[in-house]
């Protein structure tokens, strides 16, 4: 029992069951997302994706799409309130693009340029937040983390092992590794997981392999990241 | 160690390695320890055959949870704005000085430590604290005095002075729910000879909407689960009451637990569950053994268990689950994460509970109030239920009045009576604010006392928390917010990363330090909590901010810098050059201020 929707005024066809982020990538409209990703379903907590229906706000990841619905996503009103869950991510963590080995590939700074973040406007944090460089193959600098959890859910879902999860409360909730060291080196996490591979930001980083591509070369150096999601699917 | 692990391994085969017994497991190992010691956690995750992380990850989401070491004596202060009012800060100060801690921290020999927690929910005898988990009331310099000697003699809980542990109803007004006299199984009795979807029927005429905040109509909820597919449905108490200034839930528990109780077995009757789960709220503790205890009887007496009063085929019983310290858990899907073991994170919606709740099986969640109330509807029908109160919001509401009034307590009204009403019975005398539906609910000034409680005019859980002449607005609305990130489960963007900045913008005005700015900053977080947010959390989180904002913006104004503030040597300004130069203009930039995380 699919039907059609209007997005940002143009009609939208759906099959039942998908979601209005899904139905809208099917129709080559592209809505930001950094929690959200084609191979797991939806997680609903970084809110970027969020779109007006009927004057109100919901998770376009999560919300199965509706015959007749409107949906307002690329407008100024929207645009500014994914700003500004961009600033907050930015200030809540330390984010230093600059020297960081994702820059180019992370789908955070991308989405700041492609959505105009000129500032930071809020206080920064400036979270204690060491680094865990015990892993042979692989270096985690929680500085970055947006718990989006995909990390957490790769590894509990796709390569069966639980190597992360989430701990603490509201702004002190932060990732944790199996292992009663709190050592990633003490976990069976592979360089070969599923995990080891789906870090939107610059949490989790391959050893060696850094800088191997140089800055200005990368993903989102060379298209934006709406083109990138958009044209190849990720 | 060796001990750690021991009590760790009893406390799951007690639950019987039950993974979705997880939080009971953590609640009964800490009771055994002190503390979760790391070793504690890794014997937990292997005998659950879970990942160690995702124990660690329980753990530290309740505030009831440790894994650091505590006092042998843990001693929280109920610190919403009542408790305060009531002088708990002062108290506080004159606890740590007299034990030697300083609040937050363990005293050097590990006997005592003392710090804050959300409100417990004893606001009409504040102010409160928990010791080791148990309530104590009324507190005052004399009481803090023997106390802190009762601590260094180091005499067990059991053997304080009983009135300090003794928790008064305080019931102030009696309606139908609280007036009349109930025997057991009454109710029940009427429902079964109605049959089941007669029962429903009556429900249904009834107009009953939820007590516990959202006013859903708790008969469309009933038939919801009922019809939705799936054999073993699920009906859920929510005993959480964690809402700043309520405690009306309290003293149902205390005082009609048989009705909450039968009127869960009602639900169960209209839906076909067999099963049955409160969940009690950790600050209530004190209530387990009379629970229990109930609950006892009433398999006595054949009204739980298998065919109760011998209709063959209703089956019904109930088990109750401890919450740990976490407001965000009367949040009905959050609650069903926390009854299954684990972080109380909302779900996605939908599905919704009525189709897929407590281990994805159809689940009706209602508020214990909303429960006790069914037992009404049963004995006199539907009809005469909804003869009082207002077309709208049938029958009657409980209120949990505390703060300026002589008789704060719990008041039973028919719905739509005005407030002006119930401030002159609860004796306020020069009530110029009401905070109705406790933080995350409605300012009321006083041109707006005409206003009635009911779902279509002020709506409330409870709550109804006075201030008079002498308090401010402004610190009332700074204290929710600090409440709400505390609270904030830390699941999405807005209300995560949102409460914390907004606590951090209210602190920077407290301290006298804000600029017209920092409003316009507070009014877009405001927005952005209210849009964006998961779940009712963080949506209501800025409420109290909004609406004193509106009702009462000298009191922030007040607390701004004058703009034309121009002091001899400003050391502030003399950083505009290092500003400019490095791009920033954010409040940290300035001196003076710090964001508190
Ligand atoms: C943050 C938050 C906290 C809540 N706390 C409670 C609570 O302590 N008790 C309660 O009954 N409902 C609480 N609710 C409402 C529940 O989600 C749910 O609507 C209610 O339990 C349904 O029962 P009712 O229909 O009988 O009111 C809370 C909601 C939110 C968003
Ligand atoms: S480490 Fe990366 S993938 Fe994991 S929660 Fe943090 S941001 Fe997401
Ligand atoms: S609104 Fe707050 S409490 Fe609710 S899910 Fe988001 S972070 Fe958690
Ligand atoms: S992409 Fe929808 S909430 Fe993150």
């Amino acid at each position: 029992m699919g039907g059609k929707f209007l997005f940002d005024g143009q009609p939208v066809p759906f099959e039942e069951g998908q979601t209005i982020l899904q139905a809208a990538r099917a129709a080559g409209h592209y809505i930001p997302h950094l929690c959200w990703h084609p191979d797991f379903p939806p997680h609903g907590s970084c809110k970027l994706c969020i779109v007006k229906v009927g004057g109100r706000h919901v998770s376009s990841c999560a919300l199965p799409a509706r015959d007749g619905m409107e949906v307002e996503s690329n407008t100024p009103e929207i645009n500014g309130e994914r700003r500004a869950l961009l600033q907050m991510l930015f200030v809540e963590g330390n984010h230093f693009c600059p020297s960081c080995e994702k820059s180019g590939n992370c789908q955070l700074q991308a989405l700041a340029y492609e959505l105009d973040m000129s500032s930071a406007r809020f206080a920064h944090f400036y979270p204690d937040r060491p680094v865990d460089a015990s892993h042979p193959d692989v270096l985690l600098d929680f500085n970055r983390c947006i718990f989006c959890e995909l990390c957490v859910r790769a590894s509990r879902d796709v390569d069966h092992k639980g190597v992360f999860a989430l701990t603490g409360r509201g702004i002190r909730k932060h990732l944790v590794v199996n292992a009663e060291s709190g050592r990633l080196a003490d976990t069976d996490f592979a360089v070969g997981d599923r995990a080891a591979d789906i870090c939107p930001v610059g949490v989790i980083l391959h050893k060696r392999v850094g800088f191997a591509l140089p800055i200005g070369e990368r993903k989102y150096d060379e298209a934006s990241i709406s083109t990138v999601a958009m044209e190849k699917g990720e | 160690m060796q001990d750690a692990e021991r009590i760790a391994a009893q406390a799951v085969e007690h639950h019987r390695r039950e993974p979705s017994q997880l939080l009971q497991i953590l609640i009964e190992t800490q009771d055994g320890i002190g503390h979760l010691p790391p070793a504690s956690l890794t014997r937990i995750a292997d005998l659950l055959d879970l990942p160690r992380s995702r124990v660690e990850g329980v753990a530290g989401f309740y505030s009831f949870l440790h894994m650091e070491p505590v006092g042998r004596y843990r001693i929280l202060f109920s610190d919403n704005i009542i408790d305060r009012m009531l002088g708990s800060r002062g108290l506080m100060e004159s606890l740590c000085r007299l034990l030697e801690v300083a609040p937050g921290e363990v005293s050097a020999d590990g006997a005592v430590s003392v710090d804050t927690t959300s409100c417990t929910g004893m606001g009409d005898q504040g102010p409160a604290i928990l010791v080791n988990g148990l309530a104590v009331t009324r507190l005052d310099e004399a009481r803090v005095e023997r106390i802190a000697s009762l601590v260094r003699a180091g005499t067990p809980l059991a053997d304080w002075p009983a009135d300090y542990l003794h928790v008064d109803d305080n019931i102030r007004r009696r309606g139908a729910l609280l007036g009349e006299d109930f025997v057991p199984g009454a109710a029940l009795q009427a429902a079964m000879a109605r049959g089941r979807q007669g029962w429903l029927e009556e429900v249904r005429i009834s107009g009953l909407r939820g007590r516990g905040g959202a006013g859903f109509t708790t008969a469309v909820k009933w038939m919801a689960c009922r019809d939705a597919p799936g054999a073993d449905k699920v009906v859920v108490c929510n005993a959480d009451e964690g809402e700043p200034g309520t405690f009306k839930d309290r003293v149902l528990l205390a005082s009609q637990a048989e009705r909450i109780f039968e009127g869960m077995t009602l639900a169960a009757w209209a839906t076909g569950a067999r099963q049955g789960l409160l969940y009690l709220r950790g600050e209530y503790r004190y209530l387990l053994k009379h629970l229990r205890a109930v609950l006892a009887l009433r398999r006595a007496a054949g009204l739980l268990g298998a065919r109760i009063l011998g209709e063959g085929g209703f089956d019904f019983d109930i088990d109750i689950h401890l919450g740990a310290g976490a407001y965000v858990c009367g949040e009905e899907t959050a609650l069903l994460e926390s009854l299954e073991g684990k972080r109380g994170t909302p779900r996605i919606r939908p599905p919704f509970p009525v189709t897929h709740g407590y281990l994805g099986r159809p689940t009706v969640v209602n508020n214990v109030e909303t429960l006790a109330k069914t037992t009404l509807i049963a004995v006199q029908g539907g009809a005469a239920f909804a003869a009082t109160g207002t077309p709208q919001s049938t029958g009657t509401k409980l209120l949990s009045i505390s703060g300026d009034c002589a008789y704060p307590g719990v008041y039973e009204y028919p719905f739509g009576v005005t407030i002006e009403h119930v401030l002159e019975d609860c004796g306020a005398h020069d009530p110029q604010v009401v905070q109705v539906g406790g933080a995350s609910g409605v300012t009321i000034a006083g041109h707006e006392f005409h206003r009635r409680i009911a779902f279509e005019d002020v709506p409330t859980a409870g709550a109804f928390m006075v201030f008079d002449g002498r308090r401010d607005p402004f610190e009332m609305a700074r204290n929710f917010v600090h409440f709400f990130a505390h609270e904030s489960c830390g699941f999405c963007t807005p209300c995560r990363v949102g409460t914390a900045l907004l606590k951090g913008y209210m602190d920077k005005l407290a301290s006298g330090k804000g600029a017209k700015m920092d409003l316009a900053d507070i009014e877009w977080l405001d927005r952005l909590l209210k849009n964006a947010s998961h779940c009712g959390l963080g949506s209501s989180a800025p409420n109290p901010v909004i609406d004193t904002l509106i009702k009462f913006r000298p009191a922030y104004e007040r607390r701004l810098v004058s703009l034309d503030f121009k002091p001899a040597f400003d050391l502030d300004a003399a950083l505009e050059t290092a500003r400019r130069m490095t791009g920033r203009d954010d409040p940290a930039a300035h001196l003076d201020w710090r964001e508190e995380v």
